[in-house]
């Protein structure tokens, strides 16, 4: 007990590195305003003050990102005692994060498309009742959706930046508990809404009780969570090596949940379909970005050094991710389903090259991730344009004959499927060939093959999309394309065009992402 | 006593509450198996601490306690709207979504 102590007293507060976490304390400090915002002002002020709000706080995160990568070391810095990584593929990774968040706040705000917006005027007002035939044609929100946003943000920022397994669990909890909520403020549909929140929920706190009984074991293992101290364990011989792969296997579970990678998918599909377009749109990019990215820094920093033990595993996992995702996205009729399908295949491609364990398939993965990230929130911002009567027309038949209607969403809608479905000039084709180049000379040929045929019988799917947009009649009591407001524009644009750009010019991204490693 | 014993009975918490979250249909039942796989963690951590030596098993526990609290407080709040819309907490009766 004196020991303990003595070891209690030793303890010095940390160094802070205050310019390097700038960005992480500019938006969890901006979402902690944005309450008192919630609190104190009129309601008519409320959304207006949160947009401007939110999107300031990006942009300051933005600008201190920049400021911290022009002053930093050549490879970054490790503070807050050794918690919080700022390195290289962090600022990368953060900065896909602030603009693929700027991207997703610009569709959550957006009033013109949906009558006041994509979420609930009153989310305590019962779904299908008097009040709520009110609320759906009321011109308001519930403006609680933008610190709930900043939040979830914060959260993925220190998530990929995260250096022990202790704050990545903080930090994953942190952009979980925002998003369960936020699944459940659909304005209409509300009874899919709130089961897809449910879902989320018992789904999502299910798998991180996984995660965290993995860590305990890490724990136990290596007498430390620091992924570096795990990685120091991991060469030695005299642990048990049942604590290692019984904690790793729990870890893992975890993490590849939250990026929904093969068979850990079963919430995907049922989440994206019942949660607001903009909602869906920020958790399918930016989740998938730190996800990822968490798992990039557990697998190369903390287990690379037992990558044989577990490589087998994990090879497993990418191709069932892969078939499920490419087969069952095959027989879906609905636009935000196949897309969660499409996802689900995506992220056993990511796999692919996350466990390829070289500095490509690190700079191949993350530029992945970015070009997959702004593909998608364009995808579902054009997913959010088709209506009718009862808000969205999702099914696909309902998409018919599209393009005899309007041209233009049908152009742009096809181009992201092609950039899904990895066609040349766009990003996905850049972002699947240095994947499967890294993969390959990590000598995983037999995956690269796998993931060849997954991605042909993914490109069926968004090609049938296409034929039915332009080769089919469109019904006559079809949906009607909204003309976009300013900010849906600008966020469709702004992701294809980015799309088109890494397509076309990927260098610079591809520097970028290969610029560094982790430091630890 | 060795603490071996007090990492089994946190494994035999964990996989009974791992085992309730797939048997059972309520979902506040449900969500209670959860806290258990959690409360189970905490255990192991505190086992695992005492094990090694240190402090940073039992800090742990402090943080994993404060992370339930706040996941009691949204997953509540979750299951009241739908338990007030639907007048019933089975999961088995939110079957919206599927295929």
């Amino acid at each position: 007990m004196t020991d303990l102590l003595a070891q209690a007293q030793r303890l010095t507060a940390p160094e802070i590195d205050y310019l390097a976490v700038a960005p992480i304390l500019v938006v969890l400090g901006a979402a902690c305003l944005s309450v008192l915002v919630e609190a104190f002002l009129p309601k008519a002020q409320r959304w207006s003050t949160q947009v401007v709000l939110t999107l300031l706080t990006l942009a300051a995160a933005g600008a201190s990102l920049i400021a911290y990568a022009n002053d930093a070391l050549p490879q970054g810095k490790v503070t807050l005692a050794g918690t919080v990584a700022v390195d290289k593929p962090v600022i990368f990774l953060w900065a896909t994060l602030l603009v693929l968040g700027f991207g997703s706040v610009l569709l959550i705000a957006d009033r013109s498309v949906e009558p006041g917006g994509a979420f609930v005027a009153e989310a305590s007002v019962l779904p299908g009742t008097k009040q709520d035939r009110a609320q759906a044609n009321r011109f308001g929100m519930q403006t609680e959706v933008f610190p709930l946003t900043l939040f979830a943000l914060g959260g993925m920022m220190v998530f990929v930046a995260a250096n022990d397994l202790l704050t990545m669990f903080i930090a994953l909890e942190v952009l979980s508990l925002p998003l369960y909520l936020m699944c459940g403020l659909a304005r209409r549909r509300r009874l899919l809404s709130q089961e897809a929140a449910v879902k989320y929920f018992l789904l999502g706190a299910f798998a991180s009780a996984f995660f965290l009984y993995g860590v305990a074991l890490l724990y136990g293992y290596a007498g430390s969570v620091k992924l570096a101290d795990i990685a120091a364990a991991t060469s030695g011989t005299d642990r048990s090596d049942t604590l290692l792969y019984a904690g790793f296997g729990l870890l893992v579970v975890g993490l590849l949940f939250k990026a929904s990678v093969g068979p850990f998918h079963a919430w995907t599909p049922d989440v994206y379909q019942g949660s607001p377009t903009p909602v869906t749109a920020f958790m399918a990019a930016c989740t998938k970005v730190a996800a990822f990215g968490g798992i990039l820094r557990v697998l190369f920093v903390a287990f690379e050094r037992s990558s044989w033990e577990w490589n087998g595993v994990l090879w497993a996992v990418a191709i069932a991710s892969m078939v499920i995702g490419a087969v069952l996205g095959l027989t879906q009729t609905d636009v935000k389903r196949m897309i969660a399908y499409s996802s689900v295949a995506h992220a056993g491609f990511l796999l692919v090259g996350s466990i390829s364990l070289s500095q490509e398939g690190l700079s191949g993965t993350m530029f992945y991730l970015m070009a997959y990230g702004f593909t998608t929130i364009a995808a579902f911002g054009v997913v959010s344009l088709v209506r009718n009567a009862d808000g969205e027309a999702t099914h696909l038949s309902q998409w018919a004959g599209l393009a005899k209607r309007s041209p233009v969403t049908a152009a742009v809608f096809t181009f992201l499927l092609l950039a899904l479905a990895g066609i040349p000039l766009t990003s996905g084709f850049i972002g699947k060939f240095v994947v499967f180049a890294a993969a390959l000379e990590s000598g995983m040929a037999p995956l690269v093959v796998v993931a060849l045929v997954a991605s042909a019988v993914a490109a069926f799917f968004y090609l049938r999309v296409i034929v039915l947009m332009y080769f089919s009649e469109p019904a006559a009591d079809g949906p009607t394309v909204s003309v976009p407001g300013a900010m849906t524009t600008i966020a469709i644009t702004m992701g294809a065009a980015i799309t088109l750009v890494l397509g076309v010019w990927p260098s610079f991204a591809l520097d970028w992402a290969g610029a560094g490693g982790f430091i630890f | 006593m060795t603490p071996t014993y007090y990492l089994l009975l946190s494994a035999l918490l964990f996989s009974l509450g791992a085992v309730g979250v797939l048997v059972r249909r309520n979902a506040i039942v449900v969500f209670m198996c959860i806290e258990l796989m959690l409360n189970a963690v905490n255990l192991s951590l505190v086992t695992f601490a005492r094990i090694n030596g240190g402090l940073d098993g039992q800090v742990m526990a402090f943080f994993v306690m404060v992370v339930a609290a706040a996941e009691v407080v949204v997953g509540l709040t979750i299951i009241m709207a739908i338990f007030k819309t639907r007048r019933s907490a089975s999961v088995d009766d939110s079957n919206l979504l599927k295929y």
